[in-house]
């Protein structure tokens, strides 16, 4: 069922003349001119090519970049520029699982904890046992607690921000016990493969920063090219008009949050590459940082509006504010202050472009 | 107790484009349609009204697929269907437009137009990578804009930059498109302004045209005679007649939907063969 | 009155009258029981965030320690960072059990100074572990390390090992307003002969007290500052984190760090580590709950300020400065 199968779609072309019962209607015809639908107002129009969500958040980081620049020299040198795209990659890939959920409406308070989960099983296995097994049995920790929120989400209804809230908690603690809280340094090669690659002067790019990138941009063909993207998008925007359509919400949404599972394992693997040991106290509030980047780089929270290029934008925006404050000299509560006004610019931001959307839709019952 | 209606099958016409004979539905104790007739000529516009309550939402569920009577037969084309779901009536060539329009407003006019059965690439590209042809379905939803005489701005447009108008004649447009049987509007014009009011019904009168029956629940009499070829009258669970607006006036059509006057009072234009007189 | 109704009020008082003996019996008996062995009774513990090692170490050794004696426990944890909220909460709960004592581990310093009076108005002996109260006579008595002198000395073993060389430092902290954090890095300034503000202090940035945010804090530093030779670091994860940067950055910078972990050791015998000064949890879990068992048992109270040991550690001994080498860190240590 759904896509393809009424494909062309019978009468989705000019009709057989045999069929008419009346007169067909000229489109040229002045009457006809005459009784097609008026057009919505300019500024309606307007506001809408300016929604691009990315357009806002790429002038952020610009603005940070050049701010920065200026005040301390040693913010955009080459060195410094690889350190930020080094430092991004944890949250970074993090942040696209939870791009995901919150292009559904959703929300994901657990996804720091499922990541620092991937990393504790990888790493205690890997210290007495193949690196290989250790990444995919981590890999599989970070899929199977994912898909249990879908699951939990999806099929029962749960509201998202309780389920993850839940999960979060349940699954810290559970990380701490499997661990014993103690962490483990890596040694594999395998398991620390991102945090090394080639290096240009001061430059390095890591395999980390590349896979970053790629990921980003399979995922992004994902939501703009294939049926299951304008459904994500859909059900963001009204699950009753998706449903009513024929898409199967429930089963898009799992597994929506099965697929994020596959990038917090991602985002473990990376966390491996960064710091090559397995802390169960490490990353503890990677869950707001992720929701941040998401939030700043234009992803509305209410869902059905953003994307995964703003989040690679939001994700440096939040990395290059903490590395030039540093640099700085600045408090490191400057930071926090000036993230969180950002955060609130964004989704000012996105109330004010998403107004029209809620208006016009009418209710939803 | 329950009244089970047997259905007659002397009393199916064929030629029809649907027909439904002595739906029943019960929840619990209450009776939502009890021994329901239906019938909708090939081509035609065929408005039902009803006063709130009287069980419309009820018969046009069943048509639709919504819901699963408990009794009686529904014909689409000469065919007993059985619909399991509105999936079901959708593959069978029927389309709903609901009153919530059931639009996804940041999408464009294109992806809601596609929505569900969205078009994929010829090829390695289409089912491997599964990537959609948007161009192609740009293409055919511009010409099916254009057939159907709606002026937009642009085929990429988002829904929520149209107006209340244009999004009812985009939700119109998709189930004429799809719909190659029937499309079934539920009260279309309800939010409307008079002069968009105007507009959706040439639409509709456009998509009669182009060879698809129309079923339209509407509570607006002035614009039921204007656009209905006839007109169901529903009343308590049941068909209480059907009538040309050439023949009857709306006063007597009102009449008999409030049960001021009894259905024998008008001049029948229903198609099938009648059942057993009413009790 | 009817027949059955007299019964059932006659069976009422028969059973009233059971209770109130038994009741009487056993309060009689209740002195003789307890005095027959050593003092038994219910002591209350408080801790902090368990999960991180050196809690779970300091507590562990009080419950022990507690359970050795024969006392009855009861344990009450704040698992996030400044949550006053649940250990007041837990300290009520204590006194309406009927605690004679209490250790407790102040989540914050001011906050915890009513519940601890209450406490001590109803007769139980109050002690503080780890940190102290404001002010420290709040409690009875205090039993932690002297995190101010732990600074101080791995200060002086950096400013000693440094020797000649100018020294560019970096601070990597944990949030200034805990009193711990303060007192290590006013330590190190101290011993190192630095005031704040120096302009030998390169930059300073604050860290979670974990592995990752000690290695952002630091790269970003040395980004900024590529002549860093020298940092303190609030405790060993962070320090830990910090070498990643300062290997990848192929520098040479002097670590220093506080805390005596047995992973922390280790650092230092592989070199990551250049200094560290030993806490010692498990003495102070077993100092406090015997000083609260001699206050209840043998009626003396205890007082004042108990350091429970500071020992730098260190492979390359400095003049001046009195070491212990990894070795013996090692079978001292606690935590893995």
């Amino acid at each position: 069922m759904g896509t393809g199968e009424l494909l062309g779609g019978v009468r989705m072309r000019a009709p057989e003349p045999a069929a008419a019962t009346g007169p067909r209607p000229d489109p040229n015809d002045a009457a006809a001119a005459a009784a097609a639908v008026t057009l919505a107002s300019p500024r309606r129009q307007a506001l809408s090519l300016l929604a691009y969500p990315i357009t806002g958040p790429l002038f952020a980081l610009i603005c940070i970049f050049v701010v920065f620049s200026l005040t301390t020299s040693t913010f955009m040198n080459a060195g410094n520029v690889s350190l930020i795209a080094q430092q991004s990659v944890v949250i970074g890939t993090l942040a696209l699982g939870q791009t995901l959920i919150i292009l559904v409406s959703g929300i994901d308070l657990a996804d720091g904890a499922i990541m620092v989960l991937g990393t504790v099983v990888a790493g205690s296995i890997a210290s007495h046992g193949d690196a290989a097994l250790a990444m995919v049995l981590g890999f599989a920790a970070c899929v199977v607690v994912s898909s249990i929120n879908g699951l939990v989400i999806a099929r029962f209804r749960l509201p998202p921000f309780i389920a993850t809230l839940g999960m979060f908690t349940i699954i810290a603690a559970a990380a701490r016990l499997y661990s014993r809280s103690q962490s483990f340094p890596i040694a594999s090669d395998l398991l620390s493969v991102l945090g090394s690659g080639p290096e240009f002067g001061t430059v390095t790019v890591t395999y980390g920063t590349t896979a970053w990138a790629a990921l980003t941009l399979v995922l992004g063909y994902a939501l703009n090219e294939t049926g299951w993207g304008v459904h994500v998008y859909a059900i963001g925007n009204s699950p009753i008009a998706a449903r009513l359509n024929g898409v199967n919400v429930t089963r898009v949404v799992f597994s929506v949050y099965a697929l994020a599972g596959v990038f917090y394992a991602f985002a473990a693997w990376q966390a491996l590459g960064r710091t090559p040991i397995a802390d169960p106290s490490g990353y503890q509030i990677a869950n707001l940082d992720s929701i941040t980047a998401v939030v700043i780089g234009g992803t509305s929270l209410f869902g059905g509006r953003g994307g995964v290029a703003g989040t690679f934008i939001g994700t440096l925006i939040v990395v290059a504010l903490k590395n030039g404050l540093t640099q700085a000299g600045i408090d490191s509560l400057y930071q926090q202050i000036a993230t969180g006004v950002l955060v609130m610019l964004a989704v000012g931001a996105d109330q004010y472009l998403g107004r029209g959307h809620r208006l016009g839709q009418g209710h939803q019952a | 107790m329950t009244q089970v209606f047997a259905v007659d099958p002397s009393r199916q016409m064929p030629g029809l484009a649907m027909q439904a004979i002595g739906l029943t539905k019960h929840y619990g104790h209450v009776v939502a349609m009890e021994g329901a007739d239906f019938d909708l000529a090939r081509g035609e516009i065929l408005a039902v009204v009803g006063d709130n309550g009287a069980g419309k939402s009820t018969l046009i569920k069943a048509l639709a697929g919504a819901l699963t009577p408990d009794s009686g037969q529904v014909w689409l084309d000469g065919e007993p269907v059985r619909f399991a779901s509105p999936l079901d009536a959708r593959l069978a060539g029927i389309e709903t437009v609901y009153q919530e329009l059931a639009v996804a407003a940041q999408l464009d006019i294109t992806q809601n137009m596609f929505l569900g059965r969205e078009l994929r690439k010829p090829g390695v590209l289409g089912s491997v990578l599964r990537q959609l042809d948007k161009k192609r379905m740009r293409k055919q939803a511009a010409e099916q804009m254009h057939n159907l005489g709606i002026r937009v701005q642009s085929i990429r447009q988002a829904i929520e930059t149209l107006s209340g108008g244009q999004r009812q004649a985009v939700a119109v447009a998709r189930a004429a498109a799809w719909g190659r049987k029937v499309v079934i509007l539920d009260e279309p014009t309800a939010s409307l302004g008079v002069r968009e009011t105007h507009q959706v019904l040439d639409l509709i009168h456009r998509v009669r045209e182009h060879g698809i029956s129309v079923v339209l629940i509407s509570h607006s009499m002035p614009e039921v005679f204007a656009i209905a070829d006839r007109i169901h009258i529903h009343r308590l669970g049941r068909r209480a007649a059907v009538v040309s607006p050439k023949t009857t006036v709306m006063s007597d059509v009102v009449a008999v939907m409030t049960g001021a006057l009894p259905p024998q009072a008008v001049v029948s234009a229903a198609l099938a063969p009648a059942g057993a007189p009413d009790l | 009155m009817p027949r059955s109704e007299n019964t059932k009020s006659r069976r009422t008082a028969l059973g009233a009258g059971c209770a109130i003996a038994l009741t009487g019996v056993c309060a009689a008996l209740t002195p003789g029981a307890v005095q027959a062995q050593e003092k038994k009774f219910l002591i209350g513990i408080v801790e902090l965030q368990l999960a991180n090692p050196f809690f779970g170490r300091l507590e562990k050794s009080a419950v022990d320690t507690a359970r050795k004696h024969g006392l009855d426990v009861m344990t009450a944890e704040a698992s996030t960072a400044g949550d006053s909220a649940t250990q007041i909460a837990a300290i009520e709960n204590m006194i309406n059990r009927g605690v004679k004592g209490i250790t407790l581990d102040p989540a914050n310093s001011t906050a915890l100074v009513p519940i601890v009076k209450k406490a001590r108005d109803a007769g139980i002996v109050v002690v503080t572990t780890n940190t102290s109260l404001a002010p420290m006579t709040a409690a009875d008595a205090t039993y932690e390390t002297d995190n101010l002198q732990a600074g101080v000395l791995i200060g002086e073993w950096a400013k000693a090992a440094m020797g000649s060389k100018p020294a560019h430092i970096a601070m990597l902290d944990y949030d200034l307003s805990n009193k711990t954090a303060r007192a290590r890095h006013d330590g190190f300034l101290k011993g190192f002969g630095v005031a704040e503000g120096d302009p030998q202090i390169s930059g300073t940035a604050l860290t979670l007290g974990n592995v990752e945010t000690g290695q952002t804090a630091m790269e970003n530093l040395l980004s900024a500052h590529a002549d860093i030779n020298v940092i303190y670091t609030i405790n060993e994860p962070a320090a830990q984190g910090a070498f990643f940067a300062i290997k990848k950055a192929r520098r040479d910078v002097l670590v220093t760090s506080i805390d005596g972990s047995c992973s922390g050791v280790r650092s230092i015998a592989d070199g990551t580590i250049g200094a560290t000064v030993m806490q010692f949890p498990i003495r102070m879990g077993e100092m406090a709950v015997d000083a609260v068992i001699k206050a209840v048992g043998d009626d003396v109270k205890p007082s004042g300020f108990h350091n429970t040991g500071t020992v730098l550690i260190a492979d390359h001994p400095v003049a001046g400065a009195e070491s212990k080498d990894s070795r013996w860190g090692l079978e001292n240590c606690w935590g893995e």
